[in-house]
């Protein structure tokens, strides 16, 4: 079997400024991306183009940091270090501002709708998380502030089917949240990374997550908690070392095929596949294709297309978005 | 920083300017392709203003050609840094502005890493770990009166 990472298209998306995220909508056709240009971009497919369809300015006063669409797709998040959180609902083709978050004290640094869509979470450099309410006239309500880190949470992430959360930090730990009577609370904390946790994902079946550090690590932790009611039913199951020669700033696990996927201050992109054959408790993860030159610049994130099978966007520091596919030969 | 404010090391030992590079031959020579040598990246950082005193990084001895490592081939640059104190709290700003200086000066391709010289500082990791982090420095220069002392240390000074 002999895998591929083959470059379909590569374009500019935020000239001059960095891109530093991108995320696609839960139907796959389009792309939304943000950078230190203070915009939102959104990017859809036209025959074998990738075309900018609309520009999201005047949201932000400052860098645009992550974007998030709900599960529904009708509406785009996006976190600001200008210390905001903006809620854009789609019309048509086109988005208005529906509403800005505000409380966080300085950076935000992520936002994150959780499956349900009717909650949204926020991190920043004030070291706090915040979970929101979204009711069913778009008002949004904030209900806990989780102050479970030490330093900067860079980034948060949800359960793919329960309504657990997931926080990385600068204080090289994760925590796992999860509501009690109405309130969350940081129910694990995951040690292990030796710096700063940039980015974190869950597997298909969220039994899993994996993080991603400026250890230049990756690591693969998987719950336990039905089988032993523990404290912290996270174990550190696998580490992939030595294949990043600096930070890696994002990670991505396909739905679709398992494949495991990095973005990388080298300026590569790494695909891992899983051994099949291992145990399930010490999974074996090997590198399956690399671009050692994805971009001219650091690689700030990578995102699977959420519908068509090994198709991968990621992003620069050159202001550059890449479009790849990831192919196994049979 | 200036005027009133009491300094934290009131009297440093000043250090001699290094004179001039010396042009070799084939640098001369348009047609030679020059790498990109520890003694360029010195000369961009050796003016850097102190935050504190009316003298440079290189009068202080904080930089040393000795502590810059380029890589031409391999586009990365290392500085190390020596605050003259070790308690130094200018130490994360002085840092910051070699940071700057070279974001500005090089090639987009350099990987750039500047680093507080090995035990000579009391938060030698944390420091190292703030300039580490892009997207603190990102936004620390999005910060318009941090990026304002920044630029002053940066700015040309009459010797």
């Amino acid at each position: 079997m002999k895998e591929s990472l083959s470059l379909v298209q590569r374009f500019s998306a935020h000239p001059d400024s960095r891109c530093w995220f991108v995320s696609w909508s839960p139907n796959g056709t389009l792309l939304a991306s943000c950078g230190g240009d203070k915009a939102v971009r959104i990017w859809g497919r036209e025959g074998d183009s990738w075309v900018c369809k609309t520009v999201l300015q005047d949201g932000h006063q400052r860098t645009v940091r992550k974007v998030a669409w709900s599960p529904c797709g009708n509406y785009l998040a996006s976190a600001s270090f200008d210390a905001t959180t903006c809620i854009w609902k789609k019309k048509n083709d086109d988005f208005e501002s529906l509403t800005v978050l505000e409380g966080h004290e300085n950076e935000v640094k992520c936002v994150a709708w959780a499956p349900s869509g009717n909650l949204l979470a926020t991190c920043s450099r004030d070291k706090s998380v915040w979970v929101w309410e979204v009711d069913e006239e778009d008002e949004y309500e904030c209900v806990t502030v989780v102050n479970s880190h030490t330093q900067d949470v860079k980034h948060v992430v949800w359960h793919p089917n329960q309504e657990l959360l997931a926080s990385a930090s600068y204080d090289n730990n994760i925590c796992v949240y999860k509501e009690e009577d109405d309130d969350w609370e940081c129910r694990a904390t995951l040690q292990g990374h030796t710096s700063t946790v940039w980015s974190l994902c869950f597997d298909a079946t969220g039994q899993r997550l994996a993080s991603c550090s400026d250890d230049r690590t990756v690591k693969i932790w998987k719950d336990y908690s039905n089988e032993s009611g523990q404290e912290l039913p996270w174990k550190c199951v696998c580490t992939l070392s030595g294949y990043h020669g600096r930070t890696v700033y994002d990670i991505a696990w396909c739905r679709l095929t398992g494949a495991l996927v990095t973005a990388c201050g080298d300026d590569a992109v790494r695909v891992f596949k899983e051994d099949e054959t291992a145990s399930p408790d010490e999974p074996v993860f090997s590198l399956a294709a690399q671009v050692t030159k994805a971009h001219s610049q650091d690689v700030n994130c990578v995102a699977w297309n959420p519908k068509e099978a090994g198709l991968l966007a990621s992003c620069s520091d050159d202001g550059e978005i890449a479009i790849w596919r990831f192919q196994e030969e049979h | 920083m200036s005027g009133g404010a009491r300094l934290e090391n009131a009297n440093p030992v000043i250090f001699q300017r290094s004179g001039e590079r010396l042009l070799t031959a084939s640098e001369e020579d348009e047609d030679v392709h020059d790498p990109i040598d520890d003694r360029e990246i010195f000369d961009l950082i050796r003016s850097i203003n102190d935050p504190e005193h009316p003298l440079s990084l290189e009068e202080l001895n904080v930089v040393e050609q000795v502590r810059v490592k380029v890589d031409d081939a391999g586009s990365t640059v290392g500085v190390e840094f020596t605050p003259t104190i070790p308690h130094c709290s200018m130490a994360t700003l002085i840092g910051l502005s070699i940071k700057v200086k070279l974001l500005r000066s090089l090639p987009d391709r350099f990987k750039i890493d500047v680093h507080i010289s090995p035990g000579t500082h009391a938060s030698e990791e944390a420091v190292n770990k703030q300039l580490a982090d892009k997207e603190r420095v990102a936004a620390a220069l999005e910060n318009s009166s941090l990026l304002e002392v920044v630029n002053q240390c940066l700015s040309s000074r009459t010797m």
